[in-house]
This record gives structure tokens, C-alpha cells and sequence, in this order.
């Protein structure tokens, strides 16, 4: 069949011949998202000949990421970390950052709604983390897009915080799946809720039985040890794999 | 909405080959999506006519496909289709299983002139 106008066999001719192209198929079988995941292994090999652990935070807007960014910064003192902070519009959160001592960078995304592989290799070239240190990148509040997006990190991990209802993780699956720890935020405030805390653990292991599950209060710092004890691993199998190649 | 930024890649990958295959038009366009792809198939449909304008894709037919998910169960060895991830083996009861299709994001072919 023609591809320009549809006519077929037997159909006007002029001069005898038929005047449209004819179609033909391209079979390519490639895969949409093999330019974002280039991008991501680059990230990931760079990351690991420098011993840079990435972990790449996500949420819904305002689980508090940003709150437990600043505290966990200021536990970790001296150690060197460097972060690169993802919003729509302005530089408020990397601001908050700064303020803490520590270097970092904002993308903004405009119309986005996620972190891609190509923007975190530019604010890496920006950043220029120090061999060992920790990046950690906070992405666009949004629990389904950035589930999606292969940043070259070692670990994604969830914040969620406690106002949020038991049943997030079962509303957005596919984070969960793409998590390897979840951070559960604002414990502080469990006395004045009715939320289940054994049933947000419940749903977000039904989703992902692998899942590291931590509650934390950025706020009073009660839970935080454990999450920078989590680093402090991650960053030890990071260090002996690369030891191991 | 990240439909949008696929439907760009989506537009890069036709664009390069029509380049290299040296076509101009293209009629149709069939994709892959997987079930548990994190993709809304109508969402990808209306970005691609809006990502489009204006390439060798303007106006270009799409057509989904969804190949079914599919996961090896770890107890029993069968391979069952699934609809959730994570969901537990259909056919032992036994969880979780091991997924090994459905989430991917491909274009499959192109009917081009």
C-alpha cells in the first residue's frame, strides 16, 4: 500500500506508473530510555573510581528531604559530602544546603519533573566532589517520574514521612521497587496521628521484601544515627567492590 | 508527566535513523511498552503528537503494544505472567518472584518513506 495516500494496487496510475513512494517497515527494536541509562553507567563508573557513594533521595513534596538533608549534614561534620538538589524553580533548597558549609548545586528542571543521567554528569563536572566523599542528590518531589530515571546512583531512597497514609507504598509501587532503603520522616510527630507505623513497614515490604526500612525524626534527630550508620555500610560494600575489580 | 522527555528521546532515536536510513517520512511508529514500564501508554500517545511536530514524525500513526509481564517463580521454576510486581507465584503461592519482562520501553519498528 502507499504510504502517502493510502491507494493500492490496481488504483490511478499516471503515465502508468504509480507516483508515490511505497513504504517500507524499519525494524529497530531499541530501547527509549538507552540514552538516559548511557548516561547513568558513565555516572556510576565515575562514581566508583572516585569511591563517591551517590544516593539518589526521592519523595512526594514535602516529606521533609531536605530538613533530613541539613540534619544529616550537620551529624556528619566533616566528613566530605557534596549535594546536588533538583527542583522545578528556584535556589531555595540548595541555599538551605550551602548554609550547612556544604558545596552544592541546583538544577532546575523548568517543566521537568525528574532528574535525568545527562543533568547529574553537568552538576557533577560543577560540583567536582573530592575522591571518597558522599553525594547525595535530592531529586524532584514526586514519587512517580523519578522512580523511572537511572542516575548512576548506588542506592534510591525513599523519605516518607509519617502524615503521608500507610498505604503510599502500595499507591506508587514502582518506587518502592527501585528503592533499596526507605527513610520514614517525622516520627516526632506519630503521638498526633492515627498512622499505623507497622503498616507502612507491612505495605512497603509487600512491595519490595529487599527494602531497609529506618524511622527518623530530621526534626529532634531520633532515628538519624541509624540512617548514617546505613551510609557508613553502603559506603564500605561500595569501597569493597571497587577493591574487588 | 515524563511521557514528554520519552517522547523526545523517542524523536532523537527516529531522527538519527532517518539519517542513517535515509528516509523522510514516517507513517507509523510501534512501540513497546511494558505493563509495569512506569508509563501511561494514552499519556505517551498524546505527548508524541505534541513531541513530533515538526520531524520526520509529524502526524505519524503510533501503535502500543504490551507485552505481558512476565516473572520466574524462585520455588517452583515456572514462568508465570504476573500483573503487579512483586505479586506472589500464581501457580505455589510462593513470593517473591523474579521479574523478567515487563517493564520495558522500546520501539519496535518504524513504517517509513
Amino acid at each position: 500500500m502507499c504510504g502517502t495516500c493510502g491507494c493500492g494496487e490496481g488504483q490511478v496510475a499516471i503515465d502508468g506508473k504509480h507516483h508515490h513512494a511505497p513504504t517500507r517497515e524499519i525494524a529497530l527494536e531499541r530501547d527509549i530510555m538507552a540514552k538516559n541509562n548511557g548516561y547513568a553507567l558513565a555516572n556510576r563508573h565515575r562514581f566508583g573510581d572516585a569511591g563517591i557513594l551517590a544516593l539518589n533521595l526521592v519523595s512526594s513534596p514535602g516529606a521533609g528531604k531536605t530538613a533530613l538533608l541539613v540534619q544529616t549534614l550537620r551529624m556528619l561534620g566533616d566528613e566530605p559530602s557534596a549535594v546536588i538538589e533538583g527542583d522545578q524553580q528556584t535556589t531555595n533548597d540548595a541555599d538551605r544546603i550551602r548554609a550547612t558549609g556544604t558545596p552544592a548545586v541546583q538544577i532546575n528542571t523548568g517543566k521537568g519533573c525528574h532528574l535525568d543521567a545527562h543533568m547529574i554528569g553537568h552538576a557533577v563536572d560543577d560540583l567536582a566532589p573530592q575522591p571518597g566523599s558522599l553525594l547525595f542528590i535530592e531529586n524532584v518531589g514526586n514519587l512517580v517520574c523519578p522512580a523511572g530515571f537511572d542516575l548512576g546512583e548506588a542506592h534510591k531512597v525513599v523519605v516518607l514521612s509519617v502524615t503521608e497514609g500507610e498505604d503510599k507504598p502500595l499507591k506508587y509501587p514502582d518506587m518502592f521497587a527501585a528503592a533499596d532503603l526507605v527513610l520514614i520522616n517525622k516520627a516526632d510527630l506519630l503521638p498526633h496521628l492515627d498512622t499505623d507505623l507497622d503498616l507502612i513497614i507491612t505495605n512497603a515490604r509487600r512491595i519490595n521484601p529487599a527494602l531497609d526500612i529506618i524511622t527518623v525524626s530530621a526534626k529532634t534527630g531520633a532515628g538519624m544515627p541509624g540512617w548514617l550508620n546505613w551510609i557508613k555500610t553502603a559506603r564500605a560494600k561500595l569501597h569493597a567492590a571497587a577493591a574487588a575489580e | 508527566m515524563h511521557e514528554m522527555s520519552l517522547c523526545e528521546n523517542i524523536r532523537e532515536i527516529i531522527q538519527d535513523q532517518a539519517a542513517t536510513s535515509g528516509f523522510t517520512r514516517v507513517n507509523r511508529v510501534w512501540l513497546a511498552v511494558g505493563p509495569l514500564s512506569c508509563v501511561e501508554p494514552e499519556a505517551l500517545r498524546f505527548g508524541f503528537d505534541v513531541v513530533m511536530r515538526g520531524s520526520v514524525a509529524e502526524g505519524a500513526a503510533v501503535e502500543i503494544t504490551t507485552p505481558p509481564a512476565k516473572a520466574r517463580c524462585l520455588t517452583c521454576q515456572r514462568v508465570e505472567t504476573i500483573a503487579q510486581r512483586y505479586d506472589p507465584c500464581p501457580h505455589c503461592g510462593a513470593g517473591p518472584m523474579e521479574m523478567i519482562q515487563g517493564d520495558e520501553l522500546r520501539i519496535s519498528k518504524l513504517e517509513v518513506v
